[in-house]
């Protein structure tokens, strides 16, 4: 087979100049195949041939022509006259208008038009739309936002055997740091490997803690020194109080001694107003109050003995649970026991008898915390039993405004710092509640479930926008409350003040009448006295009586259970305590039963029991 | 013819028209209230602008178009009304 290849090409494109003749194609060269010269060659077998199957593809670039535009304005100086009408003259073009007039289309359209243009028309003459309405009035800003309590930070025990988080702090520079106290208050659950220390978080780092803190025994409560940030004092549990420099390092610097301290946990300890910016007092269920200046650790400066007769005896004493101590007023103090009585003591008095002004009673068990509301110091809240209790200091004989009693035991409460309205309680079920009185007075404004554990501490930050709560097993959390719980609101001073003096003028009037209903009781049993043979089918002995009211009592729990299952919410309801006093007083027994008046749909308060005798 | 001068005249009676132009395409003012030079510019000027804002009109949405352009401005209110081959302009102080 003969392979042939011919080749042509023009003369131009190979760079010959141009004949100005056609010309035939001329044979230039003319290779023959040589089959000799196919000996030089091997053939290749096989032979590696990449072929790929794609599409053939080229890359091209396009451009149009740029495109000029510009914006040019036109001068209408005179319409578009027709050729043959001059505009300059009068005559033509009024004849011009007049034939278009007579044009049936203009005759329609006009018509057409003139019947929008006049609904506009009528429009703009019955209101003014672009004139400002309503600019007299504020715009009201109400904030819509639901309340919430967000989590953001959480900070856990690092030790293996979980401690109770018994006390919280916060660092009182700015708050970016929280002591954390950690002990098990738990009756001998003290393990050998249980941990000791306590430590110091910084908010940002949950990871681990910033500092530990090293006592000898755990510590139960922790407080940083409102005056110095580098100074923490705390109370441990076997009684001593230690004190910290943060500077120093983990050990503390100097502890009281054993034979001088408490014999008990120290539950609470504050630091006091003073120059030297060193005291500090601590409260312990020993029944003693003791008072330290930082700088002496070796024996208490001051002691004092929650005798409630007054004669200093440490056996009748009452043990303390929490202390209040308000800047403002740095001559009183209040201690709360673990006997449900809240006792108010002032600093300066002479003897011990006078140091103890008054006792406040009214709850069922240990008061686990006191304060004095930030705004009004004469209301204190406390937090014990089932229920958290508002108190005024001029109203002895109850508090002047409680919450409802709660399923689960209240452990810790605390006043909002910046809303004189708002408290924050938490409970033994892991729930965090934020009350607003003003808002709503049956529930909590905001019930949080923070953890499944019981929690043991609450601290509020100053800003009232961050709380910590320390849970059973030392888990720590770090809730950020939405912006409507921590701003001040209107008027909420002033309504928070009437809110105030209405309550306690309601239990001024109430105490006033159980007074009165007294005197009466007493004059009236004078008489019985002598009639004393006559009456038979008023009394009963006691073990009757017991036994009637073991069974009204049975009876009235089973029906609030009920109740409570069928999901009504009764406003009336009879307080358990009026049937928890009883005392004999001249061989005759009166119990009085908690009269159902509603009173602001709180609980009812009856006659409480210390007014029927 | 008599109802175009009726509703002419109606429109010229309401309460707050300052004057009234009739235009047709080509920017001949056939029936006008307001003297000759106003006119013309009126017309001339409000020509351009319902061209220009019929044709927005129509590129966002070629199937819509402009039925009436209305100007607000300080000291009175100019309201057009566009057709295929004549336009109506109204001059307006609305009621303040």
């Amino acid at each position: 087979m003969e392979i042939v290849y011919v080749y042509t090409k023009k003369r131009n494109e190979f760079g010959r100049q141009c004949n100005f003749s056609d010309r035939s194609a001329e044979l230039h060269v003319d290779i023959l195949p040589d089959p000799s010269l196919a000996v030089n060659f091997i053939e290749r077998d096989p032979c590696d041939v990449p072929i790929q199957c794609t599409q053939e593809m080229s890359e091209h670039e396009v451009n149009t022509e740029r495109f000029e535009s510009d914006t040019r304005g036109i001068n209408h100086v005179e319409g578009g006259w027709p050729k043959d009408v001059n505009p300059h003259e009068m005559e033509q073009t009024i004849r011009f208008r007049k034939k278009v007039e007579k044009d049936e289309n203009y005759i329609s359209t006009v018509m057409q038009l003139g019947n929008n243009m006049e609904h506009c028309i009528k429009q703009n003459n019955a209101i003014d739309i672009y004139r400002e309405y309503f600019e007299e009035e504020e715009v009201v800003e109400e904030s819509e936002v639901q309340p919430s309590a967000k989590t953001i930070n959480v900070f856990r025990d690092p030790n293996e055997v979980k401690r109770t988080a018994s006390s919280l702090s916060w660092h009182p520079d700015g708050s970016r740091k929280l002591a954390v106290a950690y002990s098990s208050l738990e009756f001998q659950k003290v393990s050998k490997d249980m941990s000791l220390n306590s430590y110091i978080w910084d908010i940002e780092n949950p990871n681990k803690p910033e500092m530990t803190l090293k006592p000898v025994s755990p510590l139960v409560c922790l407080e940083y020194n409102p005056k110095d940030c580098h100074i923490l004092v705390g109370g441990s549990y076997n009684g001593q109080i230690a004190y910290w420099d943060t500077r120093k390092g983990s050990q503390p610097v100097e502890m009281s001694t054993i034979e001088h301290s408490h014999r008990d946990p120290v539950y609470r300890v504050i630091w006091l107003q003073s120059k030297t910016g060193t005291d500090t007092f601590s409260a312990s269920t020993d029944g003693q109050v003791l008072w330290w200046d930082i700088r002496k650790m070796s024996e208490p400066t001051e002691r004092l003995i929650l005798d409630p007769n007054k004669k200093g005896n440490l056996d009748n004493a009452l043990g303390a649970i929490s202390l209040e101590f308000e800047t403002t007023m740095p001559t009183k103090f209040m201690v709360g026991t673990e006997q449900g009585l809240v006792v108010s003591c002032n600093r300066k008095a002479k003897t011990p008898a006078e140091k103890i002004v008054c006792m406040y009673s009214g709850h069922h068990g240990p008061i686990y915390a006191l304060q004095r509301n930030p705004f009004f110091p004469k209301n204190f809240l406390t937090v014990a039993d089932w229920t958290a209790r508002i108190w005024s200091e001029d109203i002895k004989e109850s508090s002047i405004m409680w919450t409802k009693y709660h399923t689960a035991y209240l452990s810790d409460g605390s006043w909002s710092p910046v809303r004189p309205s708002v408290f924050f309680t938490i409970k033994m079920d892991g729930t965090l509640d934020v009350w607003d009185f003003l808002f709503k007075q049956n529930d909590p404004t905001l019930s949080v479930k923070v953890c499944d554990e019981a929690l043991n501490s609450l601290r509020v930050q100053d800003n009232g926008h961050f709380l910590a709560c320390g849970s059973q097993l030392g888990t720590v959390t770090l809730l950020e409350i939405s912006s409507g719980l921590c701003t001040l609101q209107k008027n909420e001073k002033a309504l928070a003040t009437a809110m105030f003096e209405r309550e306690t003028k309601r239990e001024k009037i109430l105490e006033a009448r159980h007074r009165e209903m007294r005197l009466k009781e007493r004059s009236r049993s004078e008489q019985s006295k002598e009639e004393d043979t006559k009456e038979g089918d008023g009394e009963e002995s006691p073990e009757e009586l017991i036994t009637r009211i073991e069974k009204d009592f049975y009876e009235i729990v089973e029906a609030e259970l009920k109740k409570r299952d069928k999901g009504e919410e009764k406003k009336v309801r009879l307080i358990l305590n009026s049937f928890t006093g009883l005392r004999v007083v001249r061989g005759s027994l009166r119990v009085v039963k908690g009269s159902s008046k509603i009173v602001k749909g709180f609980t009812n308060k009856g006659g409480g029991p210390d007014s029927t005798l | 013819m008599a109802e175009v001068e009726e509703t002419l005249k109606r429109i010229q009676t309401h309460e707050g028209v300052i004057g009234t132009i009739v235009v047709n395409a080509e920017g001949i003012p056939i029936r006008t209230t307001l003297d000759n030079s106003t006119t013309v510019q009126y017309a001339g000027l409000l020509h351009q602008l319902t061209m220009k804002a019929r044709s927005t009109v129509r590129d966002i949405d070629p199937q819509n178009d402009l039925t009436f352009l209305r100007i607000r401005s300080k000291k009175h209110e100019i309201m057009v009304a566009p057709d295929k081959e004549y336009m109506l302009i109204v001059i307006q102080n609305p009621s303040e």
